[in-house]
């Protein structure tokens, strides 16, 4: 797994190799030519004798090579910073890309069965944390790592022993950090908890303050939430101190080594084996050599997120999209002979749902699908579409299997309707132009006053220009219908599929609509899922589902004659 | 910054000492140069070993002091940062908690949260290292400085124009690169919206084939998210090279005039490592004030953010009650309201009078957009009326406080919605005294004793927020359970029947009629059958009364109505 992910980072890396292998070069020079400057602030020190001592010929020549790397420093540290940006924000907007367009292929049963908040935050947070993490980790260890033991082998080049009592003594402030890292781990986890406790608590309780305020369960709610507050307040404290020593623990681990060397290195200048310029660069070493201890810890875990994150990303990547194995293409011309031959699906394989399910509708037929709820009926919208496809069975279109066409062909002969309106922020405009995005305004407003939609429209501020929040903004559930049926109203294919697409419009506007319906589906094969039975008794023919089964299936007259489920569902519209 | 002042005042003692503390650990670390140069001064020029060591022992008793000082400044930081984020976060849920519909309207729960959780870490996370780092830093820098001055006013003079340049540089690239931050993240909030969105419309956007439109526009989302990124990276890129040369050649500078300065023997060598190593003090405070001062700006966006709410005014509507009498036995009575929402011109409800007794019921029947909702609204005073009066038992509701009216009045509303918790906790919520006998009771007559007694646990059994455990019928049924629980004087159903089939909700009518403490009921629907057999029906047609009698009444003399009751019970059947 672990493999697999690395060799698939390698791959998403391999185009940029020539900008990794240049960073790397940068950090290279920078960590070097870093570890130059202490060296080289001794040296000039050296030359700074005393009073009359002093070497300005050397000191001058030491200078100017100091300016020089340094300007070379920085050189090469604004390269690596503008290379690593640019890796780091391409590789992210390229899996984002990637993954968005494989989410426009998935299946939408994988869709329906994960949770949306995850894909977001693959393709949101996982892509920015990868890039984020490794590349700017790997970076940070290499430098690390690389000043390390460039450090090592520029002490022990100037004196071994003090070398020795540094390489030795370092690793104190490592454990020091470590230990406390492991003492504070509960704390954090108890801090988290505590924190998640009183988000559930206030967003549950902010979301629904109307109700409590109906209720007057303010007080109440007032006291849960001080309680949990104060639980959060214990133990944020403890996190928040704990973890705040380790600063100035490692620090003090630092002074301790400086004054040790400090100890050496003055004893070692006496003996004549260092000059007093050394012992300044021996100290500039020894303040500076734990930084890099301290941020290659914080790194591992960083890079260890970030490739959890790449894993999870490449699954989505990776996914297995839907995929075509037909090109039939509907002619123009089709007629909408629709048939269900023994048609068997179930969402999962411990609970079956439809079983043999036949049906034959003629071209330009109503099939209007009544029932209790989870009797099947969006299901078979969901093959229609092939949303979904059937487990056993086909379904046929002017005889031709749909299995044998490409989904986007199929699906552009439907026009859908579903009670879940989707909107997306936009103009009305450009929401409608979704289903033809070449219509003209006139065709845009002539839809809209086939739906009923064009007064309500012309009441808003920017009228079809007004800008809809997400999911619709400030619009109503029924003005939302409106203009999804609008927007299938703009571009008529030959069938339709309208799956409780009246239901939250009231039933005297709904029998406005009606008309309009009426019109739209002459002529072209339809089907219709709703509630209200009232607006379906004109169709060809009304399927009665429950668990997955048609149980009846005839006109509206002869099922009433038949006296079955249906008639029973129809009358007690009518009891009171 | 006065709005966190007031809460920092109650942690004074913590606030003050805890920078101050902080202060104390700098000048320990400032002294260490000091010690340094006096080692290489006089120990080693002396030849002295045992100066060397008493030297070495004060830099570890420094170092000791130092992190006694600094764990002490770590408390109090933490103490006033955490206590003082925990009370902001108390007062905040507490006001959110006490405003008014109108008000929570404006602000929204979805940002309410986000204030309560993130903004208040945000805080919480600026003051800690506020107290922590913002003395501190400057300290180091100017105490640096002022070292620098004892120890050679000559050579210091670089100090006083190194400091002012890096701020500068580091002022410069700030400003310039927050508000392109700002925009950055703005970006990316689009990109997550446009993912959101295609993943609640895959249905939608399939059905059209608009895969490809939705794929471009995340593409020049993306891309646009790219260039901004790679523009503040640019700026960004430039400020550690920068600051890397000016205080390194600063380093040269001093080193070649303090060579000047030691040939004329006004300064001595350890001196010279004394001034080198406090600019390097300066550098490493530098990078971590620049940090904090990202860190600063996103708690004072925080902050503000936190402020807005807090000073919105918590409730907008009147309290005075203008004098009235009941009239007869009158418990609930509008007379001509008028209402509108805050802030909105146009009414929602226009001249609407009419009068409840106890034990009477009241049906509301409209179009969507009627004005049904609202006049739940004005009855329970979650808004004011624009003109007329709402009396509950004789007196304006104005006049009495929101807590009565909870008492008086039980709303079932639209969604049906329950707290996390269990059972009995939910159906409490209204009256807290309540025995379970009294729940069973009301849960008898809501229709909903089974959907209890299908749960193991029974009264006791787990709600999981919203009540997502429990289908819509059965939230419906507990919710007007929990209604019942109180036994309100008036009973409100609003729409809250929607999802029980027609021969349970004839049932619950019919238990509600038979309640032996008599509550005036109104019953809110769009279905003819819910109101058909109320005492009175009000007919609502865009805010306005259609009319207002009994079903036979407004049969003969309501166009509205018939309109309404022929779109459910067309006039064919309705003879059968």
């Amino acid at each position: 797994m672990r493999q697999k992910t690395l060799k698939r980072i390698g791959s998403i890396l391999l185009p940029y190799l020539p900008y990794i292998l240049l960073t790397l070069l940068c950090a290279v020079g920078t960590v070097f030519l870093t570890l130059e400057i202490p060296i080289l602030t001794g040296r000039a020190i050296d030359c700074i004798g005393g009073f009359h001592q002093v070497d300005f010929d050397g000191l001058v020549a030491v200078l100017r090579t100091m300016t020089a790397v340094i300007l070379l420093t920085a050189l090469f540290q604004w390269l690596m910073n503008r290379i690593n940006n640019y890796i780091t924000y391409s590789v992210t907007m390229e899996l984002r890309r990637a993954a968005f367009a494989k989410l426009q292929r998935l299946p939408v049963s994988h869709v329906d069965t994960h949770s949306h908040g995850d894909y977001v935050s693959r393709i949101v947070t996982d892509a920015d944390s990868f890039s984020d993490g490794l590349l700017l980790g790997f970076s940070q260890l290499f430098t690390g790592v690389l000043t390390i033991l460039g450090t090592i082998g520029f002490m022990v080049r100037l004196q071994p022993r003090i070398s020795l009592v540094v390489i030795l003594l370092t690793p104190i402030s490592f454990l020091v950090a470590k230990f406390i890292s492991s003492r504070t781990y509960r704390m954090f986890k108890q801090q988290a908890m505590d924190r998640g406790d009183l988000t559930e608590f206030a967003s549950e309780r902010i979301e629904q303050q109307k109700l409590v305020h109906t209720f007057s369960y303010t007080d109440a709610t007032k006291a849960e939430f001080q309680r949990r507050n104060e639980a959060l307040r214990k133990s944020a404290l403890n996190a928040t101190f704990y973890s705040s020593l380790t600063n100035p623990s490692t620090r003090f681990v630092n002074a301790l080594i400086y004054g040790v060397v400090c100890f050496f290195g003055a004893g070692t200048v006496l003996a004549g084996n260092l000059t007093v310029g050394e012992l300044s660069s021996f100290l500039g070493y020894a303040s500076q050599y734990s930084k890099p201890f301290n941020e290659i810890t914080g790194v591992i875990t960083e890079m260890q997120n970030a490739i959890a994150c790449a894993s999870r990303l490449f699954e989505l990547i990776d996914a297995e999209p839907e995929e075509d194995h037909g090109d039939y293409e509907l002619p123009q011309d089709m007629r909408g002979q629709i048939s269900f031959r023994d048609v068997a699906f179930s969402y999962n394989k411990e609970q079956p749902l439809l079983r043999d399910l036949n049906l034959s509708v003629q071209p330009g037929q109503k099939v209007a699908i009544v029932g209790p709820t989870g009797a099947g009926k969006t299901t078979m919208i969901n093959l229609l579409m092939r949303f979904y496809d059937v487990d056993q069975g086909g379904i046929y279109i002017d005889g031709v299997d749909i299995r044998q066409m490409s989904r986007a062909s199929l699906r552009q002969k439907f026009g859908m309707v579903l009670q879940e309106t989707w909107l997306q922020e936009g103009t009305i405009l450009e929401n409608l132009r979704l289903a033809k995005p070449d219509a003209t305004v006139e065709e845009v407003v002539e839809a809209c006053k086939a739906s009923h939609a064009h007064s309500f429209i012309k009441r808003l501020p920017n009228g079809y220009d007004t800008r809809l929040g997400m999911d619709g903004g400030s619009l109503s559930q029924g003005q939302k219908q409106l203009l999804c049926i609008a927007r299938v109203m703009l571009n008529l294919p030959p069938m339709l599929i309208l799956d409780e697409a009246t239901s939250s419009i009231d039933t005297r506007t709904e029998m406005k609509i009606q008309e309009a319906f009426g019109r739209m589906m002459e002529g072209r094969t339809t089907f219709v899922v709703a509630h209200r039975l009232s607006t379906i008794i004109n169709s060809d023919i009304i399927l009665y589902m429950e668990h997955g089964q048609v149980l009846e299936q005839g006109s509206h007259k002869a099922l009433l004659e038949k006296n079955g489920k249906y008639a029973a569902l129809y009358y007690s519209q009518f009891k009171i | 910054m006065k709005f966190v002042y007031q809460y920092l005042k109650a942690y004074k003692i913590e606030s003050i000492l805890a920078p101050l503390f902080k202060m104390l650990e700098a000048i320990f670390e400032l002294f260490v140069p000091l010690v340094v140069a006096a080692i290489i001064d006089v120990g080693i020029t002396t030849n002295d070993t045992d100066y060397i060591l008493r030297r070495c022992g004060l830099l570890l008793l420094l170092a000791a002091i130092g992190l006694a000082v600094a764990i002490t400044a770590q408390f109090f930081a933490a103490k006033a940062a955490i206590c003082s984020a925990s009370k902001m976060r108390e007062d905040l849920f507490f006001h959110i908690q006490d405003m008014s519909h109108g008000a929570m309207d404006e602000l929204g729960s979805a940002t309410l949260v986000t204030r309560i959780t993130n903004d208040i870490n945000q805080v919480q996370n600026g003051i800690n290292m506020f107290l922590r780092l913002f003395l501190r830093s400057p300290f180091i820098v100017f105490g640096a400085m002022i070292m620098a001055f004892t120890v050679d006013a000559k050579v210091a003079l670089i100090f006083l124009a190194v400091i002012p340049l890096l701020g500068l540089i580091v002022y410069r690239v700030m400003k310039s690169t927050l508000p392109m931050f700002r925009k950055i993240q703005q970006t990316l909030d689009t990109v997550l919206r446009i993912v959101s969105e295609n993943l609640e419309g895959i249905r939608v956007i399939r059905a059209f084939g608009n895969e490809e439109v939705q794929e471009d526009a995340f593409v020049k989302k993306t891309g646009e998210l790219y260039s901004r990124q790679i523009g503040a990276g640019k700026i960004q890129a430039f400020l550690n090279p920068a600051t890397y040369i000016i205080v390194n050649l600063a380093v040269v500078f001093i080193l070649w005039f303090s060579g000047l300065r030691v040939e004329k023997g006004v300064l001595s060598t350890g001196e010279v490592v004394a001034l080198v190593n406090y600019m390097s003090q300066i550098l490493v405070e530098l990078i971590k004030l620049a940090n904090l001062i990202v860190l600063l700006t996103r708690a004072y966006s925080s902050v503000t953010r936190i402020q807005e709410v807090m000073e919105h005014p918590a409730d907008e509507r009147g309290h005075e009650g203008v004098a009235s009498k009941a009239l007869g036995e009158e418990v609930l009575g509008l007379s001509e309201v008028d209402f509108s929402y805050p802030n909105t011109v146009e009414h929602v409800l226009h001249d609407i009078s009419f009068q409840l007794k106890s034990g009477e019921t009241l049906g509301v029947i409209g179009g969507t957009g009627s004005g049904k909702s609202s006049l739940v609204h004005a009855i329970c005073h979650d808004y004011d009326v624009a003109r007329g009066m709402v009396r509950l038992v004789g007196e304006d509701v104005r006049g009495i406080s929101d807590e009565q009216i909870a008492k008086v009045v039980g709303v079932v509303p639209q969604h049906a919605e329950l707290f996390a918790g269990s059972i009995a906790e939910n159906l409490r919520v209204g009256n807290p005294t309540a025995t379970d006998d009294e729940l069973w009771e009301a849960l008898d007559t809501a229709c909903a004793r089974e959907v209890v007694e299908g749960k193991d646990g029974k009264l006791q059994a787990g709600v999981v927020k919203g009540g997502r455990n429990f289908s819509g019928g059965q939230r419906q049924r507990l919710t007007i359970a929990r209604a019942l629980v109180k036994r309100p004087w008036i009973l409100i159903l609003d729409d809250s029947a929607s999802a029980l089939d027609l021969a349970t909700e004839a049932k619950l009518r019919q238990n509600i009629k038979s309640l032996s403490w008599k509550p005036a009921t109104i019953i809110i629907s769009q279905r003819a059958s819910s109101v058909r057999e109320a005492d009175q029906i009000l007919v609502l047609e865009n805010g306005e009364v259609a009319g207002l009698g009994t079903h036979e009444e407004l049969m003969r003399s309501c166009e509205v109505y018939q309109e309404i009751y022929y779109s459910q019970f067309p006039r064919e059947e309705v003879g059968a």
